[in-house]
């Protein structure tokens, strides 16, 4: 099942990111062993455009996303915007018409396919995942389907990072994936106005209080929707 | 049984909605909702593949927490998945047989009162990107005839679903499946803020949001975000 997948890959990112090692870092890294890829970046990226890169493989990596942030348009660009994948197999053919500034710069470098996947939450725009290669070629289906899961992993990994500056008292050291239920969405949605805080801290704040209590966040966002438990503004939340 | 002016009606009102500005959450809502008048079914759901091996519920027919709870244990067990998974319809399941099939699955289904349960595949040529759930709270059958009908409109949601007809590629197919999985969570999102704004039930919200889309003619996706960040307040939500 696809929760399990993108647990796997948390556990083991949890795992692998104790020596000096971040946790967006060892996700790049595990992109490039797990995928056809040669290299992948992490950037934050909101409503209002690129707010930093996160983790890059190095070399072209941090080429490429540096790139698009100097130009200000790219797959990385299009990905966030539309809330869907932007898959460029072919980025010879079909780049630099796409992407005139980014386009031929990006080949010049030596890109010959990228593929851009949003790190998102319906309204919660994090970043992108951002992966290329040397040589032109799609992804296959079952490298589509790791990339999602990676993308998922990386998602919740901005999430915490968010968490930990934020909301210091309810680090979450075992970083659970978001289950993709329509209650915890429309929870997330009741919260913000209840506590008066945009939806990233609305999700972040079910998922600490489902932590605190040893609850699924499913359950908690069921009795949010019904109406039984309530996030009061401020501090009310701490018990 | 069906007259062939109500399908007639149907099949004309679906047309009309897939060459005007198009509207998918919208649409496959619609779709689900026609897809019980039709049948005479009592409830019906999209579920989408989501590309890491697990099914999404798209649509439903009603916001029903114990049909909720239905399609949420269909990510381990049920008709739909052995639909998709085998690309064959399921059809015609009573509770019984559903509980020696799908043990907890069963058991929900029973608590439900439904009577039978089916699934039909979302067809893209070869491939099977989901499956539609009905159910029957009457006793009965769906006949061939209904069960011909159900899959007619599986295929109408696969085709409002994919809106790029010739996909040849399965890039095209990702990130058309992923940014309608993306529009739904938004879409619950501004149903969760609406509904805590105004005090509604997450029913009324989301019939509030078609509305509004309807009359303005703007897409859910915008009204979704509009309501998330405060640019759609209630009162122009309901004003009219």
């Amino acid at each position: 099942m696809a929760v399990t997948k993108v647990h796997a890959i948390l556990a083991d990112a949890v795992a692998g990111s104790r020596d000096g090692v971040t946790l967006p870092e060892w996700l790049c890294s595990a992109c490039v062993r797990l995928l056809s890829v040669t290299g992948a970046g992490v950037v934050l990226m909101g409503s209002r455009g690129f707010e930093g890169l996160v983790a890059a493989t190095g070399g072209l990596a941090t080429t490429m996303d540096e790139l698009q942030f100097s130009l200000g348009e790219g797959p990385c660009v299009d990905a966030s915007k539309a809330g869907h994948p932007v898959l460029e197999p072919q980025f010879r053919r079909t780049g630099p018409a796409r992407w005139p500034g980014f386009g031929p710069e990006a080949l010049a470098a030596g890109i010959e396919a990228i593929f851009a996947f949003p790190l998102q939450v319906g309204s919660i725009r994090l970043g992108v995942l951002d992966l290329y290669r040397d040589v032109p070629g799609d992804l296959s289906s079952m490298e589509l389907s790791e990339a999602l899961a990676l993308a998922d992993a990386a998602t919740t990994i901005l999430l915490h990072l968010q968490a930990r500056t934020e909301l210091s008292g309810e680090l979450h050291p075992d970083l659970e994936p978001t289950q993709n239920r329509a209650e915890v969405h429309q929870a997330t949605g009741m919260v913000a106005v209840q506590a008066a805080v945009g939806l990233t801290e609305a999700l972040l704040l079910l998922r600490g209080h489902a932590y605190s209590r040893e609850r699924s966040l499913l359950d908690v966002a069921r009795d949010v929707v019904a109406r039984t438990l309530r996030f009061p503004p401020e501090d009310g939340h701490h018990e | 049984m069906v007259t062939d002016q109500r399908l007639v009606d149907a099949f004309v009102g679906f047309a009309d909605t897939l060459v005007a500005e198009f509207d998918t959450i919208d649409f496959l809502h619609t779709l689900t909702e026609t897809t019980i008048d039709l049948l005479d079914a009592d409830a019906a759901g999209l579920m989408l593949a989501d590309q890491r091996g697990d099914l999404q519920v798209v649509a439903s027919s009603s916001e029903e927490a114990r049909l909720l709870e239905i399609f949420e244990l269909q990510h381990e067990e049920g008709p739909c998945l052995d639909c998709y998974r085998g690309g064959q319809p399921v059809t015609n399941v009573d509770p019984d047989e559903a509980e020696r099939r799908w043990p907890r699955l069963g058991a929900a289904i029973r608590e439900a009162h439904f009577m039978s349960v089916h699934a039909l595949p979302l067809r893209l040529r070869n491939q099977v990107i989901g499956s539609m759930n009905i159910f029957l709270a009457r006793p009965g059958t769906l006949s061939e005839a209904d069960i011909a009908l159900g899959q007619g409109l599986a295929d109408i949601a696969t085709i409002g679903l994919l809106q790029e007809r010739a996909i040849k590629e399965h890039r095209v197919l990702a990130e058309q499946l992923q940014g309608a999985l993306n529009t739904r969570v938004l879409v619950e999102q501004a149903k969760g803020v609406l509904a805590e704004r105004q005090g509604l039930e997450m029913a009324a919200a989301f019939t509030v949001m078609r509305s509004h889309a309807r009359r303005t003619g703007r897409p859910l996706r915008d009204i979704a975000a509009g309501i998330i960040d405060g640019s759609l307040t209630g009162a122009v939500l309901q004003g009219g």
